[in-house]
């Protein structure tokens, strides 16, 4: 088990240096929706294969690379605000800028979780059904390693600023979806005070909680 | 079983506030299935599971799990007959010839870095290709979430499974049932503990999740298949 790990972690650092020109571009607004997928995949899958700290779990250390790397090309605001739907217009300003920060480290730090366990998988990229002048599009890509494949695809909208991410879907599972009846239930138990509550709380549950592995 | 599972967890209601919803009429009697559940896996099947990590290397556990992804995928040929997909059926095929030629009786699974991929089919998802609707969501003891639909797919995947229904020898066919319930649970044995930080209520979290998910499953491979987005309630709109 150990010999196997060490091998493909070797092999990943081999790939990383043969291929390491290849990973250095940078996206930029110009970018296209599929192309910018890829390049931030490729970019982020060969930085977790190529770090043994990351592989041992160090939830910090990945936290820092998802900030850097990620987080630029997404739009965490838009992510909340459909995932609140009509109750995003009860939230004051202030409540407003809670929520996107906390959804945001929230969905960081479960990210970062699925990062810590990547191995030897590779992400395949499908081809980016759509038309030239659209404004929304689905990047499909899928995560092929031990275990069955993973669909993981994004949604991805223009903005002034380039392409940005604001919604996932997991095996079939949108990720705005999932949370909005979760988002409703907590406001209308508890308000929308409530609701940033209770992510603060899940937040600092999360980053005292020790690594699981 | 089922009873017996009703009577021990008893009546849990729907903690107040929380909207209903449509999909889901029976949420009080789902919902304490859903702590059944719980706490079977809590305090049986995931310390099994610990154990069975312990225990076992993992290119072990791998086999293992490559052997019946292997025998799965016999299946998977013949729901994909009958969902009307040759291309994925054939695929399928190829898939067991090749793992259990080569991969040595499906232990490795040489097929899909070779690029075929796994298509996982059942019951349920072929009733769903016929047309049949899901009808109301349901928490089954033991199996986790389900619709009516579903549940009687459950029910035909138990009926026509030949490891399950059909091996004489009843130590025998009871140690591959509990090898094949470990697992299946092993196969997400991290990302549990990281849906568990995620859920703000893991109970709708993992409702919602299922409908979208077997909805997916369905539409999956269809010809017209354009990117699905769902369209969702804008509040600048």
């Amino acid at each position: 088990m150990k010999s196997c790990n060490m091998f493909s972690r070797c092999l990943a650092i081999g790939l990383l240096l043969i291929s390491g020109p290849l990973f250095a571009q940078v996206p930029d607004q110009a970018t296209p929706p599929d192309a910018l997928i890829k390049m931030v995949v490729t970019d982020v899958m060969a930085s977790v294969k190529a770090d043994a700290e990351i592989q041992k779990g160090n939830i910090p250390k990945i936290v820092d690379l998802v900030e850097k790397k990620i987080v630029p090309y997404t739009d965490m605001r838009r992510t909340t605000e459909m995932a609140m739907g009509p109750n995003w217009k009860k939230a004051t300003p202030e409540q407003q800028a809670q929520l996107t920060s906390e959804f945001k480290n929230l969905l960081i730090r479960t990210y970062s979780g699925a990062l810590s366990q990547l191995r030897d998988q590779t992400v395949q990229f499908k081809a980016l059904r759509a038309a030239p002048d659209d404004k929304e599009v689905v990047v499909k890509t899928v995560v092929l390693g031990r275990g069955d494949p993973v669909p993981l695809d994004y949604r991805l909208e223009k903005t002034d600023k380039g392409w940005k991410v604001y919604d996932m879907n997991i095996m079939g599972v949108w990720l705005v979806e999932a949370y909005r009846n979760q988002f409703t239930n907590q406001i209308s138990q508890n308000g929308v005070e409530g609701l940033v509550k209770f992510l603060q709380d899940r937040n600092k549950q999360l980053a005292t909680a020790k690594p699981a592995n | 079983m089922l009873c017996m599972a009703v009577v021990l967890v008893g009546c849990a209601s729907i903690p107040a506030g929380v909207e209903p919803s449509p999909h889901d009429p029976w949420e009080p009697f789902n919902r304490s299935v859903f702590e059944f559940n719980e706490g079977l896996d809590a305090y049986l099947l995931k310390p099994v599971v610990a154990g069975y990590r312990f225990v076992l290397p993992e290119f072990v556990r791998d086999g293992i799990y490559n052997f019946f992804s292997n025998y799965g995928d016999i299946y998977n040929i013949f729901y994909n007959l009958l969902q009307g997909k040759p291309g994925y059926a054939f695929n399928d095929f190829m898939r067991v010839a090749v793992n259990t030629t080569m991969g040595l009786g499906g232990f490795i699974d040489l097929a899909t870095p070779g690029g075929l991929e796994k298509h996982k089919e059942d019951w349920g998802q072929t009733f769903g290709v016929w047309g049949v609707p899901a009808g109301p969501y349901v928490v089954l003891p033991f199996f986790g979430p389900s619709n009516v639909r579903d549940t009687f797919g459950t029910v035909a995947d138990l009926e026509s499974d030949y490891l399950f229904k059909y091996v004489k020898d009843v130590g025998l066919r009871n140690s591959i049932t509990g090898l094949r319930v470990i697992n299946a649970r092993n196969t997400y044995y991290e990302a549990g503990d990281l849906l568990d930080g995620a859920a703000i209520d893991k109970y709708s979290f993992m409702r919602d999740a299922y409908i979208q998910r077997r909805q997916y499953q369905i539409n999956e491979g269809r010809d017209d298949e354009e990117p699905q987005m769902p369209v969702y309630e804008n509040p600048y709109q």
